[in-house]
C-alpha cells in the first residue's frame, strides 16, 4: 500500500468539456487494504464524473460508517463530503438535497450501514425517490472491526474466519425494488467497464438511483469459502446486458451488434443503450426485474447489470412541489412575511 | 353553609368524555370571559386515547392576571359518569358542582358543603335533536350557555364568538346560537341565577391575545426563515409543525410558479428527522424539528455530531412526563440535564426556554439566528402545558427591518481572493469558525464534515494534540454562546432579603403567584427566570447574592438545580429544591406550601389519619 499519493501527472492526460484531467476528480489516498474492492469503485466514480465533465464542486458526496463511508475522502477532493453517523447517511442526504436541488448528490453506503444499522432509512429513502445515487460497496462483512459477517453474506458463505453463515441473506436490489426506487443496478468492483457506464446512467437518473456493487473484502472475506470473493464473483455474476451510457449532445457510437438494443432517453436529455442478453428480461418492468432477480438468485448466480429502471421516475422535489430555485438562495423578503400578517393573526386570538 | 362568592376570581374545571367535541365547547366559553376583559388560563387535561376515557378542561378565571395553576376547584361542570365521584370530591368546600342530572346523582357522591346543581343535559338534547352525533356535540354548547345563565356571561359576547368562529357558515352560526340558547333559557328558568360565583366585564386583558405556543412556535419557524421542516409525529410536539405548515401553505408558494418555498417531510422516526435537518442545515437552509421526551433519545446521537461537527441545528422540544413513554399527554420539565449534555463524550447542549407564547415566536424564530451564528444545535425546551394549552400573552411582532443573522459563511468572492479558509480554524478569536456551503468554489473552500477527529483544516486527525486543540475551542465557544444567549429576568421584591427562587418556562406564573401569597405572610423573596442555558454570569451572581436560592422545577430530580451545581459549584446548603412531577402543572399554593415547609425548618410531618370520603383511611 502506498502512503503517499504522486504528485506526477502525465502534461497530456487527457481533459473533458470542462478542461479538468482525470486528477480534478481524485481525492486524498486510499488508507484502506491493498487490493480492497473499494478502491476500485472508487476509480469508477472518479472517471464517471470526469467523463460526464460535472463540476467536481456541484456534486456533493455523503456516507455513513464503515470501511466504504471512508471512501468520500478518495475520490472528488474538491466536492464538499459529509461522513455522517452509522447507517444515517440517507436522511442527512435527504436534508441537504432539499435545501438545494442544483447539486448531484452521491451517497457512499455499505452493507453493513445499509442492510443492518441503516435498513430503515434506505427503505424510506427509496420510497421517497430522493434525487441520489446511491452505491453500496458490499462485501458481505464488517471490516473495520474484523470481518463479522453482514446481513447481505449469503447462507453457507464462509468468511476467512471459517464458520458458515447460518442466516439468509438480504437482497438490496430486491429490497430497493420492493421499496420503490426508480433505478437499480448491480455491478462488480472488478468489472470498471460495467460498472463506469451504470455509475453515469444513475447520476444522470432523476430519482433514487441504486448501485449495488459487490467488492470484495481481500482481508477478511476473498477465501475460497465466501460468495463474495474475487472468484466466485467473478465465475457466478452473470449479466443483464451490457449498456452503453450516452451523453447529452453526443454522437451516439457503439461497439454492440444493432438489433437487440433499446434505447432510452433520460431526464437530462442524455440515454442508456441497452444490449439485453435474454429477450424476456423487461428492466422496465418491476415484475419482470423481481423475476430475473429471484432466477439467478435460486440457480446461484449474481445477476448484474441494470435491474430495473423507471423511465417516468417522479423525484422528492417534483413530488412535493418544492420551487425550483433552491431553498438555500430564498433570502427574508420571500422567507419572512412581515409584521402585518401578525397584525392580523393577533386580531384573530382576541 | 357558606357559598363561596366572587367576581373575576375562580376556578372551574369541565369533566368531559374525550372525543365528543367538548374542546370546542370549553374554548368558547374560556374565549368568552377573555372577551369580557377578564384574564384567563385554560389547560387541557387529557388521556392519551382518542375516544372513550376521562378528559378535563380547567379554567383559571382572575382579574389579578393570576394564569398558573391555582390548586382547588371551585366550580365542577360534570357531563362524565366515569369520574364523577372523584370530580364532585375535588370541589373547595362552599362551591358548586353543576352535572348533567338526566341520571339522578348516586347518593353516595352527595354533600352537604357544597352547591349541587343539576342540568337535564340529555334530555334537552334527546328532545331537540335526533341526530346521535347532534345530540352528543350540542350537549357540550348547551351547558355554556347554561353556565352564561349562572354566571352571568354577557351573552352577546358568546353570540358573537360563535359568529366570529363561523365566518361565512350561516348554516353552522344559527343551530350553535340556538343550542346557547337551550341552555341558557332552562338554567334562567330552573336554577336561581346568578349563583355566588360571577363574571364582570373587566379591562385587565389589554391588547393580549391567546395562544398556544406550539402555534406561536411554528410561527417563529415560519419567521425565522426556515425552508425545511423534518419531523415525525409525537405528542405534545405535532402541532407545531401542522402550524407551521399551516401558515407556510398560506405565505410560501411562490406567485409565479405556484410551487413551495418550502419542504416539510415526516421522517420514518425521529433518527431520520433530525438526520434531515441537520443534511439541510449543512447545506446553508434554515430546517428545524420537533419532538419530545422519546425523540429527544432517539435524536442524541446525531445531536453528538452536530454539536462535534458544528452545524447549525434547531430542536424543539415539547416535553412531556417521562421516563420511557411516561404520561405522554402530561406536562414536565424533565428533559433539562437529558438535553443540556445530550450525546455520548464531552458535549454541552444550547438550551432555550420560552415561558409565553409570544417568547416561543421570539425564541422560535431567533433560534435559527443563534444556530447558524454558533453553529451548533439549539434545542428550545417548551413542554406540553405550554405548547398545547392557549396561554393569555403578549402580541406577537415583527421587526420589518430585521435581517437574518446566517453567521460565519465564506463566500465564493472571499474564496476566490485567496482567503485563507480551515473549517476549524478560529481567525479571531471567538472560537467560532467560517464555513463554506457546498458547491460555492470550483477549487476552493471543499471540505470533510464528519463526526471523527481532525485537525483545523477538516483533515481527518488522531493526534491527540489535534483532538484536544479543538475540544478545548469547543469550550471556548461556549464563552461566546453564553454572550449571545438571552439573560434571565430578575424580580426584585423592594425589600432586604436574603432569599430568593429561581425558575424557568411554565414555572413562572405560579411562582409569581406564591410569592404574593408569600408576600401576604410577610416573607420576601427575590426572584430570577432563567432563560438559557449557558447560564451567564447575572445568573451566578444573583444566587451568590442570596444564602438560600429555591429552585422550582417540574420534575423529580432538580434537573435545573443539578445543572447549576454541576456548573457554578453551588451546594445543597444554598440551592433547594421546590417540585412538582404529578404530570400536572405546578400550582402557586402547593410552591408556597413547598417554601413554608422549608423556611419553618418543619421538614417531618405528623403523621395524622383522617377518614376519607371512600371510607378508606388515608395517611396524610
Amino acid at each position: 500500500m502506498s502512503y503517499q499519493l504522486p504528485k506526477f501527472r502525465h502534461p497530456e492526460l487527457p481533459v473533458n468539456d470542462l478542461g479538468y484531467t482525470k486528477a480534478e476528480y481524485e481525492g486524498a489516498i486510499s488508507t484502506l487494504c491493498a487490493g480492497c474492492g473499494h478502491d476500485s469503485i472508487s476509480g469508477a466514480i472518479v472517471r464517471a464524473c470526469h467523463e460526464l465533465s460535472i463540476e467536481p464542486h456541484k456534486i456533493a458526496k455523503l456516507s455513513g460508517i464503515g470501511c466504504s463511508s471512508k471512501t468520500p475522502t478518495y475520490f472528488l477532493g474538491n466536492s464538499h463530503g459529509f461522513n455522517s453517523v452509522h447507517g444515517r447517511m440517507p436522511s442527512v442526504v435527504t436534508g441537504a438535497a432539499l435545501a438545494n436541488r442544483d447539486l448531484l448528490y452521491m451517497g457512499i453506503s455499505g452493507d453493513g450501514d445499509t442492510a443492518s444499522i441503516g435498513m430503515g432509512q434506505f427503505a424510506h429513502v427509496a420510497r421517497r425517490n430522493l434525487n441520489m445515487v446511491y452505491i453500496i460497496m458490499n462485501n458481505g462483512c464488517y471490516g473495520l472491526t474484523k470481518g463479522q459477517d453482514s446481513a447481505t453474506a449469503d447462507r453457507g458463505s464462509a468468511s476467512k474466519k471459517g464458520d458458515p453463515n447460518i442466516y439468509s441473506s438480504i437482497d438490496l436490489c430486491g429490497t430497493a425494488l420492493q421499496m420503490g426506487a426508480t433505478f437499480i443496478g448491480r455491478s462488480f468492483s472488478g468489472d470498471k467497464e460495467q460498472l463506469v457506464p451504470l455509475i453515469k446512467a444513475a447520476m444522470s437518473h432523476r430519482g433514487f438511483a441504486l448501485i449495488d456493487v459487490i467488492s470484495p473484502c481481500v482481508t477478511f472475506n476473498n477465501n475460497l469459502a465466501s460468495t463474495k470473493s474475487y472468484e466466485f464473483v467473478r465465475e457466478h455474476s452473470e449479466a443483464t446486458g451490457t449498456i452503453d451510457f450516452v451523453p447529452m449532445h453526443k454522437e451516439i457510437t457503439t461497439e454492440y451488434e444493432p438489433g437487440s438494443s433499446h434505447e432510452v432517453t433520460l431526464h437530462d436529455g442524455s440515454s442508456i443503450h441497452l444490449y439485453k442478453v435474454d429477450d424476456s428480461f423487461d428492466p422496465f418492468n418491476r415484475g419482470s426485474a423481481m423475476g430475473a432477480l429471484e432466477e439467478h438468485r435460486n440457480a446461484g448466480n449474481i445477476l448484474t447489470g441494470l435491474i430495473y429502471m423507471n423511465k417516468d421516475s417522479r423525484d422528492l422535489h417534483e413530488v412535493i412541489e418544492t420551487s425550483q430555485r433552491p431553498l438555500n438562495e430564498l433570502e427574508e423578503v420571500d422567507l419572512c412575511p412581515g409584521n402585518k400578517m401578525l397584525v392580523n393573526i393577533n386580531a384573530s386570538l382576541r | 353553609m357558606k357559598s363561596i362568592k366572587s367576581v373575576n376570581d375562580f376556578v372551574i374545571k369541565f369533566a368531559n368524555v374525550n372525543g365528543t367535541g367538548s374542546a370546542s365547547a370549553n374554548s368558547l366559553f374560556a374565549k368568552a370571559i377573555f372577551r369580557m376583559g377578564v384574564p384567563v388560563s385554560p389547560k387541557n387535561i387529557f388521556p392519551s386515547n382518542i375516544q372513550g376515557l376521562p378528559t378535563w378542561y380547567e379554567v383559571r378565571v382572575s382579574d389579578k392576571g393570576y394564569l398558573g395553576r391555582r390548586g382547588g376547584v371551585d366550580i365542577a361542570l360534570s357531563v362524565n359518569p366515569q369520574s364523577m365521584a372523584d370530580d364532585i370530591r375535588e370541589v373547595e368546600p362552599g362551591g358548586y358542582f353543576i352535572y348533567d342530572n338526566t341520571k339522578p346523582l348516586d347518593l353516595r357522591n352527595h354533600r352537604n358543603d357544597i352547591t349541587i346543581i343539576g342540568l337535564p343535559l340529555t334530555r334537552i338534547c334527546n328532545k331537540e335533536y335526533d341526530d346521535p352525533r347532534q345530540r352528543q356535540l350540542f350537549k357540550n354548547v348547551i351547558y355554556v350557555g347554561a353556565l352564561a345563565a349562572l354566571l352571568d356571561i354577557d351573552f352577546k359576547v358568546l353570540t358573537g364568538l360563535v359568529e366570529d368562529q363561523f365566518k361565512g357558515k350561516k348554516n353552522l352560526v344559527l343551530p350553535n346560537i340556538h343550542a346557547l340558547e337551550l341552555g341558557h333559557q332552562y338554567a334562567r328558568a330552573n336554577v336561581e341565577c346568578p349563583i355566588g360565583i360571577r363574571v364582570e366585564h373587566s379591562d385587565m386583558v389589554g391588547d393580549k391575545i391567546l395562544l398556544d405556543g406550539n402555534e406561536a412556535l411554528g410561527l417563529g419557524a415560519l419567521y425565522g426563515g426556515a425552508t425545511v421542516a423534518a419531523w415525525y409525529p409525537i405528542t405534545p410536539s405535532t402541532s407545531v409543525v401542522d402550524a407551521f405548515e399551516k401558515y407556510a401553505k398560506r405565505v410560501r408558494i411562490d406567485p409565479g410558479t405556484g410551487r413551495r418555498n418550502y419542504a416539510i417531510v415526516q421522517g420514518e422516526d425521529e433518527l431520520a428527522a433530525i438526520g434531515m435537518a441537520i443534511g439541510a442545515s449543512w447545506n446553508g437552509s434554515r430546517a428545524f424539528t420537533a419532538t419530545s421526551g422519546p425523540g429527544v433519545s432517539l435524536m442524541s446521537e446525531f445531536l453528538g455530531l452536530a454539536y462535534f461537527a458544528e452545524i447549525p441545528t434547531v430542536l424543539f422540544n415539547v416535553q412531556r412526563a417521562g421516563p420511557s413513554t411516561g404520561m405522554p399527554t402530561r406536562t414536565q420539565q424533565s428533559d433539562v440535564l437529558a438535553c443540556a449534555y445530550a450525546s455520548h463524550g464531552d458535549t454541552k447542549q444550547v438550551l432555550l426556554f420560552p415561558s409565553t407564547p409570544k417568547e416561543c415566536f421570539d425564541f422560535g424564530a431567533q433560534a435559527f439566528d443563534l444556530a447558524e451564528r454558533l453553529q451548533t444545535p439549539i434545542i428550545l425546551m417548551s413542554d406540553l402545558d405550554l405548547g398545547m394549552n392557549d396561554n393569555m400573552s403578549e402580541p406577537l411582532s415583527w421587526d420589518d427591518d430585521r435581517k437574518y443573522d446566517r453567521g460565519k459563511v465564506m463566500t465564493e468572492e472571499e474564496l476566490e481572493a485567496g482567503t485563507e479558509f480551515g473549517r476549524y480554524l478560529d481567525v479571531d478569536g471567538d472560537a467560532i469558525c467560517y464555513r463554506t456551503y457546498p458547491g460555492t468554489h470550483p477549487t476552493r473552500g471543499s471540505f470533510f464534515t464528519r463526526g471523527t477527529s481532525r485537525n483545523e483544516y477538516a483533515v481527518y486527525s488522531e493526534n491527540g494534540e489535534d483532538y484536544e486543540a479543538n475540544m478545548l475551542r469547543l469550550l471556548r465557544k461556549w464563552d461566546t454562546i453564553n454572550e449571545h444567549v438571552p439573560a434571565p429576568v430578575i424580580v426584585d421584591c423592594g425589600r432586604e432579603t436574603d432569599t430568593a427562587v429561581l425558575y424557568f418556562g411554565t414555572s413562572e406564573e405560579s411562582s409569581r403567584e406564591a410569592l404574593d401569597y408569600l408576600a401576604e405572610d410577610g416573607i420576601f423573596m427575590n426572584a430570577m427566570r432563567v432563560r438559557a442555558f449557558p447560564f451567564n454570569s447575572e445568573v451566578q451572581q444573583f444566587i451568590e447574592s442570596h444564602a438560600q436560592v429555591f429552585v422550582i422545577e417540574q420534575n423529580r430530580d432538580a434537573q435545573l438545580r443539578t445543572l447549576l451545581m454541576a456548573e457554578f459549584e453551588f451546594g445543597p446548603d444554598i440551592l433547594k429544591s421546590v417540585l412538582c412531577f404529578d404530570g400536572t402543572p405546578i400550582s402557586a399554593r402547593n410552591i408556597r406550601k413547598q417554601i413554608k415547609k422549608h423556611l419553618n425548618g418543619d421538614n417531618v410531618l405528623p403523621l395524622h389519619r383522617k377518614a376519607s370520603l371512600s371510607g378508606v383511611e388515608e395517611i396524610l
